[in-house]
């Protein structure tokens, strides 16, 4: 179990071939999709609305499946088992922390990523196995870069600008 | 139950179930603080329950810092998804240090899946309800209770008819199967310590504790089918 798992992230490090699973065909999973399609990954993209797939480009080389992606049989037939990687990046932070749960404990993938709005949330996740991408932090620190003219200033920096905020708003709450 | 201290109770999710919780609980003298985040439900129990209801998201650090998590002794989701029940929980847990964690499981699929992520205790109503009617359809006289050490142990009732073969018999003189316990037995709506030679009548329930695989031949012996 655990040298496959070693195989599996061995390959994920090497430049093509890479095994995908994505939870969530918005605007991130799709665009992330279709660009791994295009650069001769093997992608599965899984949505509970079909119309979503549309998003997908005209030339998605990859697998379509229409599931709840926090439902271990959906994630099964996707073949997660077998993945290098699963990415959740669906509109809830919640769906998106317990799925890539179940592809960690569950099924054992290597590498798994979960987008999530709320800052906090991202950093109590993050460091326990799971790799979180705060996309309020990122855009918000990318943004203000740009408005003060300033050079990228790094992604540690702008989790810390969330986390910041939280807190203070926190501490304004009377705790 | 009456007998435990008062504990700080915070329920997440003001659906029937946290509704019902919550006047349970505060009945029995605990100081319990609903937390919700549809405004309508919130305002609603509010107009009943009074300031005890807060309305907010159980899943916002901001929101759980002002409802005190951190001095909580319970924390229970009982919010109609999963996902939710299962972040509440965990940073009840992770980030305020809440000793009891108990989260309601709509998915029975995801039981074992919570308490592999630290949830320390899960309740599935559709496994309660499943296990219910198969029980009641295969012989209708041993029903499970609860599951303790991960479902290794089992607390089952067994309800005493005049064609149970040992109906009449003392405990006593009962080949139980090795591990089995018998807690009580309730007659008249009295809970008895029953002894050796404690007679069992008809209309008896017996509570026993069980290893899990043992559940069959506790049946047969109780019921007399060979299930």
């Amino acid at each position: 179990m655990c040298s496959r798992a070693q195989d599996r992230s061995r390959h994920a490090t090497e430049a093509s071939g890479v095994k995908v699973v994505i939870l969530g065909c918005g605007r991130v999973g799709s665009t992330i999709a279709s660009s791994m399609a295009r650069e001769g990954h093997d992608v599965t993209i899984i949505d509970q609305n079909p119309d979503s797939f549309r998003r997908l480009a005209s030339d998605f080389s990859g697998k379509t499946l229409i599931g709840n992606g926090i439902d271990e049989d959906t994630l099964r037939r996707a073949d997660v088992e077998h993945a290098d990687a699963f990415v959740a990046v669906t509109n809830g932070d919640n769906r998106n922390i317990m799925s890539v749960q179940i592809a960690k404990v569950r099924f054992r993938v290597p590498k798994v990523i979960a987008r999530i709005y709320d800052p906090i949330r991202a950093r109590a996740y993050a460091g326990l196995g799971i790799e979180t991408v705060c996309t309020t932090c990122v855009g918000a620190g990318l943004i203000r870069d740009k408005v003060l003219g300033r050079e990228f200033s790094g992604l540690d920096e702008y989790a810390r600008l969330g986390i910041g905020v939280e807190q203070m708003n926190a501490e304004e709450c009377g705790e | 139950m009456s007998r435990t201290s008062p504990m700080y109770v915070i329920i997440v999710g003001a659906g029937k179930v946290g509704y019902y919780l919550a006047k349970e609980l505060i009945q029995e003298g605990h100081e319990v603080l609903v937390m919700e985040k549809d405004r309508k439900i919130a305002e609603t129990l509010a107009d009943e329950l009074g300031d005890i209801v807060m309305h907010a998201d159980g899943c916002e650090m901001r929101s759980m810092t002002e409802a005190g998590m951190g001095r909580a002794n319970v924390v229970v989701a009982v919010t109609g998804d999963d996902e939710d029940n299962l972040v509440i929980c965990q940073m009840a847990k992770r980030q305020f240090g809440v000793e009891r964690t108990i989260a309601r499981v709509n998915d029975p699929k995801n039981e074992a899946l919570f308490r592999e992520l630290g949830i320390d205790q899960t309740v599935s109503s559709t496994r309660i309800i499943f296990n219910l009617i198969e029980q009641q359809i295969e012989t209708g006289q041993v029903i499970p209770l609860a599951a303790l050490k991960k479902g290794e142990i089992e607390v089952v009732e067994a309800d005493i008819t005049p064609d149970s073969p040992v109906m009449g018999m003392r405990i006593g003189q009962i080949d139980l199967p090795p591990n089995t316990l018998i807690i009580s037995v309730i007659r008249d709506d009295h809970a008895l310590l029953p002894h050796a030679d404690t007679k069992l009548r008809e209309g008896d329930s017996v509570i026993a504790m069980i290893k899990s695989e043992r559940e069959k031949e506790l049946r047969a012996i109780f019921s007399g089918s060979s299930a």
